[in-house]
């Protein structure tokens, strides 16, 4: 069988995504979804400049990596919505300072 | 197939009581949750341990999996005895949590694969809607972001079949990697989810991108760096040398007296997103070895004739 070539569209820092196309991404419902918003887990962008109204909602990529982080940490070890969100922090922390690890020991080996 | 060691996998005893079995899961799943863990194989420890606690945390289940005998080692090859299951009835505990497509061959010669479908067949009802969306991650090289490339990806999903069982359908995809994509974003193929039921829209697929590790390169963002040996005479004298980029090499000169360490910015030269990044050149003064007798009357004649003390800030 001849297999045809697919051409995605690439999600970069520019790209957003709706409250429905974030629900469907994260096989999650939209009510999850806003009470993450609720939480401070996950900031639709410019919502709070403009007010905007749930179906409005732009969320960022960076909100999908979070929002399917979240989830998959509610379902595996049953962790509510406030201990979601200090996980995540926490864990961004870590990456942050790693990134700034790998930095320093690059500088550190000459 | 394997015979599987629950109790190792999940490291307790075999006289462990349900609240130990429960408490050795909950550890375990948050060590190795895919999400968290730093472990290489979290996501392969994450799975055998929700498999593992799904056999014993149902005590008809873990009775049934005990009276197949204390004589079976891990990795060893097994097959059910007949009528191993008499007398047990599992069909009304069916797959509590986890993905049951992910279990493993002895779990389901065990127990089946019938517990899936109760769970899944509760949504084939007769209204549409649109297919779920699939992630699945496609490892590619550097090189491959500065110049774009196709994947080929294997992908497993599962799938009911005409009865209403799980099976694991493999589907062969070829894609398109554009050029200057960074590690950890995501490309999105439309429709490439799952079905739609009734009619609805298939669902997406979102692949994301992730670097093999490369053997001359470290990547930070869009920014990529390079170890750059030179030699004493080039770094004293200045010199023209030749540099490899993900993009073939170019000429980079080095200004005289550089010194070991010295951050040389390639402007540009890094993945080339939207904003490209840079290529960073970190210079590393090595030595020739002083391994025969011409070498070593150079630098002893160095030693006369260019007196140095490098260490005289330090008061010797």
């Amino acid at each position: 069988m001849k297999e045809t070539l697919l051409n995605g569209i690439l999600l970069d820092e520019e790209s957003e995504l709706s409250l429905n196309e974030l629900c469907c991404a994260c096989s999650s419902s939209a009510d999850l979804i806003i009470e993450l918003v609720e939480e401070g887990v996950l900031e639709p962008v410019e919502a709070k400049m403009y007010r905007l109204q749930q179906t409005q909602w732009r969320f960022s990529v960076n909100s999908l990596q979070r929002a399917r982080t979240a989830i998959s940490l509610q379902r595996d070890l049953r962790i509510n919505i406030a201990g979601i969100a200090l996980a995540l922090d926490l864990l961004e922390e870590i990456e942050k300072l790693e990134s700034r690890l790998a930095q320093l020991e690059r500088n550190e080996k000459i | 197939m394997d015979y599987k060691d629950y109790y190792k996998i999940m490291g307790i005893e075999k006289e462990a009581s349900q609240d130990e079995i429960k408490r050795a899961y909950r550890k375990l799943a948050r060590k190795y949750h895919p999400d968290v863990s730093k472990e290489a194989d979290a996501e392969v420890r994450f799975k055998e341990v929700g498999e593992a606690y799904e056999a014993l945390k149902d005590p008809e289940k873990r009775a049934a999996y005990d009276q197949l005998g204390a004589n079976w080692e891990a990795g060893q090859d097994f097959n059910p005895p007949p009528g191993w299951d008499a007398g047990f009835e599992f069909s009304g505990g069916g797959y509590t949590g986890g993905d049951a497509s992910t279990y493993s061959d002895f779990f389901e010669s065990l127990f089946g694969r019938d517990f899936g479908s109760a769970q899944h067949g509760q949504q084939r009802k007769s209204y549409s809607a649109r297919g779920e969306d699939h992630h699945a991650k496609v490892m590619i090289d550097l090189e491959d972001a500065y110049q774009g490339a196709t994947r080929g990806i294997t992908l497993q999903s599962p799938e009911l079949d005409s009865n209403g069982h799980v099976i694991n359908k493999q589907r062969s995809l070829k894609v398109k990697i554009p050029k200057g994509v960074k590690q950890g974003q995501r490309i999105r193929l439309s429709g490439q989810g799952s079905a739609g039921m009734g009619g609805a829209s298939a669902g997406d697929l979102y692949l994301e991108i992730a670097f093999n590790p490369h053997s001359i390169y470290t990547v930070d963002g869009h920014d990529v760096y390079l170890d750059l040996p030179i030699t004493p005479w080039e770094a004293a004298l200045g010199a023209k040398v030749k540099v490899p980029t993900p993009n073939g090499p170019v000429d980079l000169s080095i200004t005289a007296g550089t010194t070991s360490g010295k951050k040389l910015r390639l402007k540009g030269r890094g993945i080339p997103t939207k904003s490209p990044g840079d290529l960073y050149v970190i210079t590393q003064i090595t030595l020739p070895p002083a391994n025969t007798d011409a070498a070593k009357e150079l630098y002893r004649k160095m030693e006369q004739e260019l007196p140095y003390n490098p260490r005289s800030k330090l008061g010797v």
